[in-house]
């Protein structure tokens, strides 16, 4: 069974920018994308080791949405976790990323949904 | 290792230390000449009279070269293997190379020691000097070189006469008929053109000064100076007191690996003898100088002679010449009125196409030079009546594009498809074409376009505009958000490419708060928090202190808000104060007190105005002729947040000394004594430019109306992430082009540059005031949504010289 965690009003999100919510000790990083979808991932960026996600440009990517990484830019689907920069070295700070696709490197994506007017994630 | 030396430090020498460098050489490599500073452009002499410094016109020198400067080669020892200097000094070698160029001929007539000669800096400066006092000039020799002395003594103001000794003016290069077209041409333009005639002697009076010059037939010039322009002289003394072969008539005789008589002594650029031809243009000396570093690092390239082709653009009269200067055929069109001469030469088959001439539209030689010696590609009526059709031409891969650095349309090619290169500048970098004299620019613009290169000029998937683009249709259709922009132009919902670009151009053209509703969402994190982050995803704070310039109490209220935060602080390269490591959810605290104290955001995170740096200036300093702290805080304060394409830097010089840099500024502004002079398009960075001077002695408002239109224009057209350095490059047209939009209203945009200047100044609010006043902006800043007051957990810090630094987990 999941367990849900209320982070904060679903309109306290603006429309495509990120917030990020501790739930634990574990940092996720939502976004409200155009069309009124929420996507949860790791607020920590694999390859500078800095909990930023949530800072970064939403946008999309041949139609999928996606973040771009404040840092250096990297762009990471929403949907899968999956870094869309092609050849992404390995993660520098952690060698491959937890849950890479071969080849790829991809940070967590975590459930999330509105329950009466609040957002809530799992992890 | 082996040890180098070269003889001479001009633009051969230059090439071939570029090019041993280049390749990895690891010897010694010292380069001795006799002028005061390194190589520099001599084709581009000229524009050192019209404000080219010495210092632009200089080559850097490669890394690792030794230079010993102002110092002459007076002997070669070859049993010792070493060169003796003036000062009695011997530099040994193991390869030596001459590269002593040429000198100019100046015949021996009375009088003549007082006349002036045109090839190096120097020498222009005493050109400059004499022709203060004087009121006319003649310059002996109708050459190349002479007619471009004739145009600068004109350009100093001088009644200019030119006397050639052949029947017509630059006999190298055109025949007859090109001759009168020319001489009409030069003639309509006040110079006073003496053809078939000599010089008899230079004319003095008692106290030794020119006063004029007698002709042979005895009739008399008035002229207080004098130039000599009459042909060059290789400088082989060296070689020729070393007993090295030199020929009959000078020039000291290489083979075609560029070796003289004496295998371990090679001769390069002008003093050269190759094939029995002394060869006075850059290129075929650029080419020699490649061949001999080939040589020197074990290759096998050769000299196999070049090709004499010249183009050029003399008092405003465009004279070319390609390939031979006879044949069988010849086409001719003319047309007196306009002051135009063409002519082809063709075999007897009326096939192949053998040379050319032109005079007053060079066009043909950019087009046809390529096709010397092959089929004419089309009926040559065609190629000189209309030019049709020589746009359409595919040239044959081997063709040479580019004479100055041999470039063939195949390398050319290669580049394109390989993608190294997708646009000029890019074939500049890796083929060297167009890098000397630019004449073939054209052709690598259109070798560009028949490869069917889009010039790069999509935003990113979601626009097929170019930033450009998009500011036209962002201001003629008054769109106000990127949603509407997208919807009506774009597809998908953008990415960090466009959706910044985007921001600017909004705030550029409204001047709305960047964190304003929708626009919230295109910012980058360094916009969207008003900071700019840092690798552990703090954030820096650097106020506005314009020019520099700041009290102590306000210094004090920054040491306090840094201590009271615990902040890491610095001195930036910009003259102001970086606080860095801040939390999110201390940035509102922190610039409450900023605010309070007076400060204002210094938009180091945007793309935007940064800072206008400042010299100390009149007010203090001793050489300071105005006011440069003043004039900094005047200008920083108007463009404060202005958004750009890229960041905008600047500085204010109190005097020529230039301690504030101005020169490597977006726009710098050095003070004279008259007012003000406005350089524009300079770089630090990864590609540093010296700023070129865009106009002289500005009065305040003069200086402030041209700033104001520079940027405006600046923001309309270029690309995204495009310093003003890369943008005046790029300028069809360049500087002239700039001048004559905003300072002579050519398009007629000067009233809407100013009109949306104007815009900027009446709307322009601090960002961090207008944060801070609103509690929904304000209530982003926070690390979390659920929890605001929580800092951070997985940012830490260790101590450093007695203060913080990120550590990384
Ligand atoms: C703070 C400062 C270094 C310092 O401690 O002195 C600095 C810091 C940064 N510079 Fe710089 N530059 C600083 C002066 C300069 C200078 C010197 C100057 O302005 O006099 C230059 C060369 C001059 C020039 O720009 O032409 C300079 C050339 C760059 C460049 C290369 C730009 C180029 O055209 O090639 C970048 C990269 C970019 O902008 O794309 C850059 C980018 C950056 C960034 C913003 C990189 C980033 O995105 O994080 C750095 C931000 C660190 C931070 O958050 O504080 N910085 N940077 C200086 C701030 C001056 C200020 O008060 O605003
Ligand atoms: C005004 C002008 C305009 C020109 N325009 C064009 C043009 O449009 N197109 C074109 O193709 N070419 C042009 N040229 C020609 C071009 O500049 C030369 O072909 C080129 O400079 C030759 O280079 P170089 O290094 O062989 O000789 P130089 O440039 O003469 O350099 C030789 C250097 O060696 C030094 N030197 C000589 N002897 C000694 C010694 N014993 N000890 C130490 N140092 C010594 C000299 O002082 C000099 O600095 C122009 C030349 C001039 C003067
Ligand atoms: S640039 Fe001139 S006025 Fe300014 S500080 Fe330097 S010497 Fe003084
Ligand atoms: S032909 Fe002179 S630069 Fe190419």
């Amino acid at each position: 069974m999941k367990s849900w965690t209320p982070v904060c009003d679903y309109d306290a999100l603006l429309p495509e920018r990120g917030v990020c919510a501790l739930v634990g000790d574990v940092q996720v990083a939502v976004f409200r994308t155009h069309d009124g979808a929420l996507h949860a991932l790791a607020n920590r960026d694999p390859f500078s080791g800095a909990y930023v996600l949530s800072r970064g440009i939403v946008g999309t990517r041949k139609g999928e949405p996606t973040v771009a990484s404040p840092l250096h830019k990297q762009v990471f689907s929403l949907v899968s976790g999956r870094c869309l920069d092609e050849d992404p070295v390995e993660d520098p700070v952690e060698g491959a990323a937890e849950g890479a696709v071969e080849g790829a490197v991809t940070v967590p994506v975590y459930p999330v949904r509105v329950a009466r007017g609040r957002v809530e994630v799992s992890v | 290792m082996s040890r180098i030396v070269v003889v001479g430090y001009g633009p051969a020498a230059h090439r071939f230390v570029e090019t041993l460098t280049a390749r990895g050489f690891d010897g010694r490599i010292t380069v001795i000449g006799e002028e005061p500073r390194p190589a520099y452009d001599r084709v581009a002499l000229t524009s050192y009279l019209s404000g080219t410094t010495a210092e632009d016109l200089t080559y850097p020198v490669p890394g690792g070269v030794v230079t010993r400067l102002n110092t002459r080669v007076t002997a070669i020892d070859r049993r010792a293997g070493h060169v003796v200097t003036e000062d009695g000094g011997a530099e040994p070698y193991d390869v030596l190379v001459l590269a002593t160029g040429s000198a100019p001929f100046v015949p021996p007539v009375p009088g003549a020691g007082q006349a002036f000669v045109y090839r190096t800096i120097e020498n222009l400066d005493a050109i400059r000097v004499a022709a203060k006092d004087a009121a006319e000039g003649v310059v002996v020799g109708g050459g190349l070189l002479g007619l471009e002395a004739a145009d600068a003594l004109r350009s100093l103001g001088l009644r200019t006469h030119i006397v050639e000794m052949s029947p017509w003016l630059m006999p190298r290069q055109v025949d007859e008929g090109g001759g009168s077209v020319l001489k009409s041409r030069i003639e309509g333009l006040g110079l006073s053109v003496h053809a078939g005639a000599g010089v008899q002697e230079i004319v003095t009076d008692a106290q030794g000064r020119v006063t004029g010059l007698r002709k042979p037939d005895g009739s008399l010039l008035d002229a207080q100076v004098v130039v000599f322009s009459a042909g060059i002289r290789p400088r082989d003394e060296l070689a020729r007191s070393a007993g090295l072969a030199v020929g009959e008539r000078g020039g000291i005789v290489v083979d075609s690996a560029m070796r003289t008589s004496d295998p371990s002594i090679y001769a390069v650029g002008e003093c050269a003898l190759a094939g029995g031809m002394v060869y006075g243009l850059a290129g075929p000396c650029n080419t020699m100088a490649e061949v001999a570093a080939e040589q020197v690092m074990g290759g096998s390239a050769a000299f196999e002679g070049a090709d004499l082709s010249t183009k050029l653009k003399l008092l405003g009269v465009e004279v070319a010449q390609f390939g031979a200067m006879d044949g069988a055929l010849d086409v001719t069109y003319m047309d007196p009125v306009a002051g135009v001469y063409k002519k082809l030469f063709i075999s007897d088959d009326a096939r192949t196409l053998l040379g050319g001439i032109c005079v007053g539209d060079a066009s043909p030689y950019t087009t046809l030079r390529p096709y010397v010696g092959r089929p004419l590609p089309a009926p040559p009526s065609d190629l000189l009546f209309t030019g049709a059709g020589a746009a359409d031409l595919d040239l044959p891969d081997d063709a040479q594009v580019c004479s100055c650095n041999n470039v063939c349309a195949g390398g050319i090619r290669t580049a394109i498809a390989s993608g190294r290169a997708a646009d000029v500048p890019g074939l500049k970098a890796c083929t060297r074409a167009g890098t000397t004299c630019g004449s073939c620019v054209p052709m690598l613009k259109q070798l560009l376009e028949k490869a069917g290169v889009e010039v790069g000029k999509s935003l990113c998937e979601h626009f097929t505009y170019s930033r450009a683009e998009l500011f036209d249709i962002v201001r003629v259709r008054e769109i106000t958000t990127f949603s509407q922009l997208i919807t009506e132009h774009g597809q998908g919902r953008g990415c960090d490419i466009c959706k910044p670009a985007v921001a600017s151009i909004l705030a550029s053209l409204h001047n709305g708060h960047v964190l304003e509703g929708e626009r919230a969402a295109l910012q980058d994190t360094n916009d969207a928090f008003l900071a700019n982050i840092q690798k552990n995803g703090t954030y820096s704070v650097v106020p506005r202190i314009p020019g520099g310039e700041i009290t102590p109490d306000k210094l004090i209220v920054i040491g306090e808000v840094a201590r009271d935060f615990g902040l890491y602080t610095k001195i930036t390269g910009g003259q102001r104060i970086d606080l860095l490591g801040a939390r999110i959810e201390q940035l509102p605290e922190i610039w409450r007190r900023l605010v309070d104290a007076g400060f204002e955001s210094g938009h180091a995170y945007g793309k935007a105005l940064r800072t206008v740096k400042s010299c100390v200036g009149s007010t203090w300093c001793r050489y300071g002729v105005q006011d440069s702290v003043g004039m900094a805080i005047a200008l920083e304060l108007r463009y404060r947040g202005l958004r750009s394409p890229h960041k905008i830097k600047s500085a204010v010089s109190g005097c020529a000394r230039e301690c504030a840099e101005a020169r490597s500024k977006d726009f710098g502004v050095i003070a004279t004594e008259q007012g003000w002079n406005l350089y524009v398009g300079g770089n630090g960075g990864f590609r540093p430019r010296h700023a070129d001077l865009l106009a002289k002695d500005l009065t305040t408002d003069e200086l402030i109306r041209t700033i104001d239109r520079y940027l405006m224009f600046y923001i309309r057209t270029a690309d995204r992430l495009q310093r003003t350095a890369a943008w005046i490059e790029s300028l069809d047209g360049g500087l002239d082009h700039l001048r004559e939009v905003i300072m002579e209203d050519t398009l007629g945009l000067c009233a809407d540059l100013d009109a949306q200047m104007e815009h900027h100044i009446a709307t322009y609010a601090d960002e961090w005031q207008a944060t801070l006043d609103d509690p929904d902006k304000i209530s982003r800043f926070v690390s979390f949504v659920n929890a605001p007051g929580v800092p951070d957990p997985s940012i830490v810090f260790g101590s450093e010289r007695g203060q913080i630094r990120p550590v990384m987990a």
